[in-house]
Formats: C-alpha cells, sequence, structure tokens
C-alpha cells in the first residue's frame, strides 16, 4: 500500500497528489509514468509523474476527474492508501540539447509537460511554452510553467483567462516567426489537441513529440491492449513510448480505440456516482438522527 | 481393509471426478472439476499396482514420489501423503489441475496399457486441497544461511524456485510486477480451471512457513535492474522466471480495430482484474456475439470458454440469445497442442472448431470496430521444424466469416523489459535466455534462469521442473561448492 501524503486542489476537476513511494521516486525520470491501482476492486490506469522528490521518497501524480478511477482518486485524502503504484514505465523523455523547443501542455496535459520543459531548460535549451485549457478554472501551474521557461503563452479555449484561442494557434504563429528557429516541439494534452499540434507542424517539418495515453492493463507490454499504429507498424505505448513521433502517429485509429469502452466507462461513473449520493444521503440522515439525540 | 491382490485391483475402474455440466458450467465462472470425494480418492488409489520400477515418477518433470503418496492414501495417512508429496512438489494443489497427465505421468502408467490409467492428477489435487484446508505438515524453515537470492516472476519457475531455495534456508524475495502473484497461474489460467483462491492459498501457505518476502508492483529492468540487484540491493544470486508474457499479433491487416486483442489482455481483463463482475469490479471486459479465437492452445482453448461464459452472462441479462465462439486452427485435430481435457470440455460447453483454416485480413466497420475476418483454408504439407505437417494454404479458398471479435492466441515470446541494462545476459534471436538445461545457469555471473523465459511458451510443470533445478544450482554456488563462472 501506497500513502497519500499531499492534496491539492488545482482546480474542480485537477488534483494533485504526492504518494509515498521511494523506491520509484529513487528511479523516475521525467516522461515516464506509473500504473495506479485505487483499492482492491479498482482498475489500472496509466498516470504520468508529473515530478518527484528523490529525498522526500515521493512523486507528484496530476489528474483530471474524467472516469470512475480518478473521481474516486479525488475523494482520497492524506493519509489514505492506494493499492498500486507500479512504476516507473515507459522511456524517458529523450532530454538533449536541440536549441529552442515549444512544450505545450493543454488541460490536464500541463502536469507532465512541467518536469520536460524544466529538464530541457536545464540542459541549455530556450523555452517557449504554452498552456491552454477549457476555461480559467482548468488552468493550473502557470507560474510553475512561467519559472520553467524563457516565454510563457497563456490561452483559453472560452478566454476567459489569457488569450482566447487553441493552443495551436499561437504554435502556428511562433513557427511562421521569420526568425523563428525551433527545433523540436513537445505537445501533451487530450488525443484530439495532440493531432491538431501534429497536423500544424507538420507543414514545417518541425520533429514534434507526443506523449500518448491509452487504455493499459500491465503497463509492461504484455496486453497490448495499448498498441498504436505508427508508420513503420504497431507500437506499445507503455513499452515502446509513451513518446513518440507526432507525424507518424495514425490518430483516427487512436481516437477510435480510446472510445473502445465508453460505454462502460459511463455505466462505472453512474454507479459510482450513485453510490456517492447514496453515502451522501446517509451521512446527512445520520446527522439528522444525532441532532434528535442531542435533543 | 484387507490387502487388495493385483488382479482385484485391475477390476476397479478408474473413478470418475464429478464436474459440474456444461449447460450449468457455461454460466458461471466456477470450477469445473469439482474433485474427488475421499471415499472415490480412495477407490482410486486402490488401483494403483505399486509398480517396483514406477515409471509414472520418470514421467514427471519435478520427480513427485508418486506411488509413496498413493499408498499413504489408501492407508488412509494423509499427513503420509502430503509429507510425501511435498518431497517434491510444492503446490500440489495447483499441479493437480493444471498438469498435462496425459502426456507424463499417466502415460506411462502400466495400467494404460490394457485400459485407464491411474487418475495421478486428480490425486495430487485431492492431497494438495486437503493440506490447503488443514494444514497437517507445513514446510520447515532451516537455520538461515544469510545468503539472499532475488526471484524475478512469481509464477509457477520463480515460485517453485523460491520455495526450494527457502527450504535450504536462504532468504528469498519474489518480485513481482503486478499486483497478485501467481503470474500466469493468477492473470492467465481462468477461476474455472484454477480458482484464485487456491493460487493466493498456495503461495501464501508456502511464503508463511519459509518467511519469503513477495513484493507485488515491482518491475524489475525499471524500477531495479538486474545488477542493482546483486550491486546496492545485495543479493547474492538472482533466478530469472519472468515467462513468456508478450503476446504475438497476427500480420495481417484490420489487427488494430477495436475488438481485436491478445489473448494475454482478454484473459488478464477476465482473471487478473475480475472483468467479469464488472461493475463491481472497475475493469470492463467486452466479448463479441461472434468470437474468433486464433490458436488451439490452452491459452486459445481458455479464452474461447471465458468467451462464451460472458456471453451467456450477457444473454442472461439482455434476453438476448446466446452468441457463438469459433476455434480458428490453421492446422487439423491431431496437431492441436492444448491439453486433451481442455479441449473436450470446450466441446462440451459448444465451442465450435474450425480446423485447417487461417486468418488472411480483418474487417472493421466506419467506428473502427471488427465486423468479418477473411480467411483461407489450409491443407497439410510436409513435417516442418517442429515435426507437424506444415499447413499450406490452398489458392482460391478464401472465404468470410461472421464475426465482431477476434482474440489472438497464437503463443507468447519473453517479455525484454526485465533485461534493461542486463549486461552479458546472452539471448536467442527469438528473445529468450539462454540458460544451461541441467541447471539454470545464465552466460551472466551469479544469475539464473528457467520456465519460459529460457524455454519459451510450455506449460506450468516444465517450469517448475526449470526452477527445481536452478534452485538446487544455486544453493550449490552459495554453500561454495561450485563457482561456474
Amino acid at each position: 500500500m501506497y500513502e497519500i501524503l499531499r492534496k491539492e486542489i488545482l482546480s474542480d476537476v485537477n488534483k494533485r497528489m504526492d504518494i509515498a513511494v521511494p523506491d520509484v521516486a529513487r528511479k523516475a525520470r521525467a516522461g515516464q509514468f506509473v500504473i495506479v491501482r485505487v483499492d482492491e476492486h479498482g482498475e489500472r490506469i496509466p498516470l504520468t509523474i508529473a515530478d518527484y522528490d528523490r529525498e522526500a521518497g515521493t512523486i507528484t501524480l496530476i489528474f483530471q476527474e474524467v472516469g470512475k478511477t480518478t473521481m474516486h482518486l479525488g475523494m482520497l485524502e492524506p493519509g489514505d492508501e492506494l493499492a498500486t503504484v507500479a512504476g516507473p514505465l515507459g522511456h524517458p523523455t529523450e532530454i538533449e540539447h536541440y536549441g529552442t523547443v515549444v512544450c505545450v501542455g493543454g488541460g490536464v496535459g500541463i502536469a507532465p509537460i512541467y518536469p520536460i520543459a524544466r529538464a530541457l531548460r536545464e540542459v541549455g535549451n530556450t523555452i517557449i511554452s504554452i498552456i491552454g485549457a477549457r476555461s480559467k478554472d482548468l488552468l493550473f501551474w502557470e507560474d510553475k510553467m512561467r519559472a520553467a521557461s524563457d516565454e510563457l503563452i497563456v490561452c483559453t479555449d472560452d478566454g476567459s483567462y489569457g488569450r482566447k484561442a487553441l493552443v495551436t494557434e499561437p504554435l502556428r504563429e511562433l513557427l511562421e516567426r521569420p526568425d523563428a528557429e525551433i527545433a523540436r516541439v513537445w505537445a501533451i494534452g487530450p488525443a484530439i489537441m495532440m493531432k491538431f499540434c501534429a497536423a500544424t507542424t507538420e507543414p514545417f517539418n518541425v520533429p514534434t513529440i507526443v506523449s500518448l495515453n491509452t487504455i493499459m492493463i500491465d503497463g509492461t507490454g504484455m496486453c497490448g491492449g495499448c498498441r498504436v499504429q505508427l508508420t513503420d507498424g504497431a507500437k506499445f505505448v507503455c513499452v515502446d513510448g509513451p513518446e513518440f513521433d507526432a507525424h507518424e502517429v495514425d490518430w483516427d485509429l487512436l481516437l477510435a480505440r480510446q472510445r473502445f469502452y465508453l460505454e462502460e466507462e459511463k455505466q462505472a461513473v453512474e454507479r459510482w456516482q450513485h453510490t456517492c449520493r447514496l453515502v451522501e444521503a446517509r451521512e446527512q440522515v445520520d446527522t439528522l438522527a444525532e441532532r434528535e439525540v442531542v435533543k | 481393509m484387507t490387502e487388495l491382490t493385483n488382479r482385484e485391483r485391475l477390476t476397479i475402474p478408474r473413478q470418475v471426478m464429478p464436474t459440474q455440466k456444461p449447460r450449468v458450467r457455461r454460466t458461471n465462472f466456477e470450477e469445473v472439476a469439482l474433485g474427488f470425494t475421499p471415499e472415490l480418492a480412495r477407490q482410486e488409489a486402490e488401483r494403483c499396482l505399486q509398480c517396483a520400477r514406477p515409471r509414472c515418477v520418470e514421467g514427471c518433470p519435478v520427480g513427485v514420489l508418486i506411488p509413496q503418496f498413493i499408498q499413504a492414501l489408501r492407508e488412509r495417512d494423509m499427513e503420509g501423503a502430503v509429507r510425501a508429496m511435498k518431497e517434491k512438489n510444492n503446490l500440489p494443489a495447483i499441479c493437480g489441475r493444471v498438469c498435462p497427465q496425459e502426456t507424463q505421468c499417466e502415460v506411462q502408467c502400466v495400467l494404460s496399457k490394457k485400459g485407464q490409467p491411474v487418475a495421478i492428477g486428480r490425486l495430487e489435487r485431492f492431497v494438495g486441497d486437503y493440506e490447503l484446508t488443514y494444514r497437517t505438515c507445513p514446510l520447515e524453515r532451516p537455520e538461515d544461511t544469510g545468503k539472499r537470492v532475488a526471484v524475478i516472476g512469481s509464477g509457477p519457475a520463480g515460485l517453485t524456485c523460491a520455495v526450494d531455495l527457502g527450504r535450504r534456508g536462504h532468504q528469498v524475495t519474489v518480485f513481482e510486477s503486478l499486483h497478485a502473484p501467481g503470474g500466469v497461474l493468477t492473470y492467465g489460467i481462468p477461476e474455472f480451471r484454477l480458482p484464485k483462491g487456491v493460487v493466493r492459498a498456495e503461495i501464501e501457505y508456502a511464503a508463511e512457513c519459509l518467511g519469503i518476502e513477495v513484493r507485488p508492483d515491482a518491475v524489475i529492468g525499471r524500477l531495479y535492474t538486474i545488477d542493482e540487484l546483486l550491486s546496492e540491493q545485495g543479493f547474492d544470486a538472482v533466478f530469472l522466471g519472468t515467462g513468456a508474457g508478450l503476446p504475438t499479433f497476427l500480420r495481417i491487416p484490420g489487427i488494430n480495430y477495436n475488438g481485436v486483442m491478445s489473448a494475454n489482455e482478454f484473459l488478464t481483463r477476465v482473471n487478473l482484474m475480475k472483468g467479469y463482475l464488472f461493475p463491481q469490479y472497475d475493469t470492463p471486459v467486452k466479448v463479441g456475439k461472434r468470437v474468433a479465437v486464433v490458436g488451439a492452445g490452452n491459452v486459445a482453448m481458455d479464452a474461447a470458454r471465458c468467451s462464451l461464459r460472458l456471453q451467456t452472462l450477457d444473454a442472461r441479462e439482455t434476453g438476448e440469445e446466446l452468441g457463438e465462439v469459433h476455434i480458428v486452427y490453421r492446422r487439423s485435430r491431431t496437431e492441436v497442442p492444448a491439453r486433451a481435457e481442455e479441449v473436450h470440455h470446450a466441446e462440451e460447453e459448444g465451442i465450435v472448431f474450425d480446423f485447417l483454416t487461417n486468418p488472411v485480413e480483418i474487417y472493421g466497420d466506419k467506428d473502427g470496430n471488427v465486423c468479418g475476418m477473411r480467411c483461407i483454408r489450409m491443407e497439410l504439407g510436409e513435417p516442418d521444424e517442429s515435426g507437424r505437417r506444415r499447413p499450406i494454404p490452398i489458392q482460391g479458398s478464401e472465404f468470410d466469416m461472421d464475426v465482431d471479435m477476434v482474440i489472438m492466441a497464437l503463443g507468447t515470446r519473453p517479455n525484454p523489459l526485465v533485461f534493461y541494462d542486463a549486461a552479458g545476459l546472452e539471448r536467442t534471436k527469438w528473445g529468450t535466455v539462454v540458460a544451461d538445461e541441467e541447471t539454470g545457469r545464465t552466460t551472466k555471473p551469479q544469475v539464473w534462469a528457467g520456465g519460459d523465459v529460457v524455454t519459451g511458451a510450455a506449460t506450468v510443470i516444465s517450469a517448475m521442473g526449470a526452477g527445481k533445478q536452478a534452485a538446487a544450482d544455486i544453493d550449490r554456488f552459495l554453500r561454495g561448492e561450485v563457482n561456474p563462472w
């Protein structure tokens, strides 16, 4: 069992947790992920290691509550324990000196892009970052990203904060800058955002790296559920990735594969919300009963 | 009871083990074979002729003392039976259920020459189950040698090696990458063939007795490399029993459509994650109305029989009619690699076998879901290097199968993750580890290997045999009797 040491609510649906798992923290590097299981009945989901503290023996996970598992995770508090934290899995990001690098983080993708931007900057790259979300309340870590970047562009889809734009717009402008010598782009976020980032950079021939988040079970290459189609054949996200050349990914297939269990995911969420309502109702009844007793 | 003569013993028929009826069992995930009752077990034990030179023992990869444990059973000495069993086999409740006895011990039984062999496997299971319930003779832990061994992988090879090393007084830590120990016994073999409660109980019992530490969620290669285990983690020896966990997909168009999956994924969802209990358990598992399982090994049988059960459960809920499950195999019935009992059970349950058939393409609809599979008929030619007759496509015999799910059960290869940064560990072009057949020694000092990671996908018991041999050699090394490097 792995204890939650700290919890921070970044926005309504985005939460941060520091987990005590010293031997994973010892080995973790930017770009890697862990497989998490909340309890004995839980499913195994991959979550990117957003940060780590080797001395404290902790890793930082950031997740958006989108399904039953992440909702359940979001309800846990410091002192609670997770049934499984296995990792660090996947290849770490190839941190080298490239020159000027654009780091794009969309939504909860801001979390995994942060350690990459920081590590790239540490080895001398010039970092221009773009972070974006649907609206202001879904943004987080602006300060951290600013500190890890030479230039930061913030945008929201609805214009409630920063520039009103999708992340691809400032990305295109950067690529079009006459003096721009962009060596590489990292883009992490929802699959659809990564797809359009890839489409944006392709005409400019700028190597673009994405970190894919697919359905996974074991995370060690055993099930093949995470397979993606690249130009030169199928690859497993868990052991061959999670980072890939964005221009080689078959995005439509990836999006279709992500939808495979949509119905079941919906069913699980409904069941979870129903359970939560029952628990809440039960608590209200208990409180009323207590008041009765006090009277 | 008076002692029977051999002539009398020959007149006792092989006892039939009670099983769930096919119509009933396809509606549940509970165990199919229900096990001998004490009376049936004693009757069956009476059939053994106690040969002076028991051939059955020669057929067993771990050399179980078969006549001895059967004799004890006959004398109603359960503790004696357990003790005889545990001389060689520490996991009898598991072996009794999953060993291919018909090609190992039972095929050697003298009775099989004239009729039915003694049901050694079923008696073994009877002894194993008895011990899990009553714990009459726990394994004893000798004095600590102060030596530490890291066993990587908690499947049949790793577990056997760990237990044998523990019995010799070494401190053993077993590293398992998944959250539950057992390897293929846990994620692969279904509940109805090997209940997970039995696997867990067998592992816990042995680990408790011998002070073996089992560490789940530990992905060796990532968390620690083999070199780190030997250096900074202070282990004196490493045993690699990581099995063959990587799935193989056919190289045909359409394998990435939704509804095409590896048997590994399907079985892991069902067994390890308990997908058949969704939504009580969080991991969903889907099953098609018309499922094709490609391959005809034990894994294929397991995947087909799980599909059938899921279909029946679905049909119960929706009121719609039952689906169909096909085994699609490119060779003929004679070459089927699965255990005879599994094929028999699958057929009884209504699985359809399409022999001499090979998929050439999988079709998908506009949403990316499987909607059909194109196959070609095959015929058998000359034997190939495996000794089996080579399947050859019959030109122009292509036809379409109406399927909405395809499960690939085409064999597995070792997972290379564990070899990360393991300099000096030689492997073959198939990705298996080069290891001495007798001792399990690899080309890397202080590292042994055994089971599927060395042989490629094989059986539970052969992996146990390899784990056993390696444990004996590791013990000699740790006592300073040999140093092969």
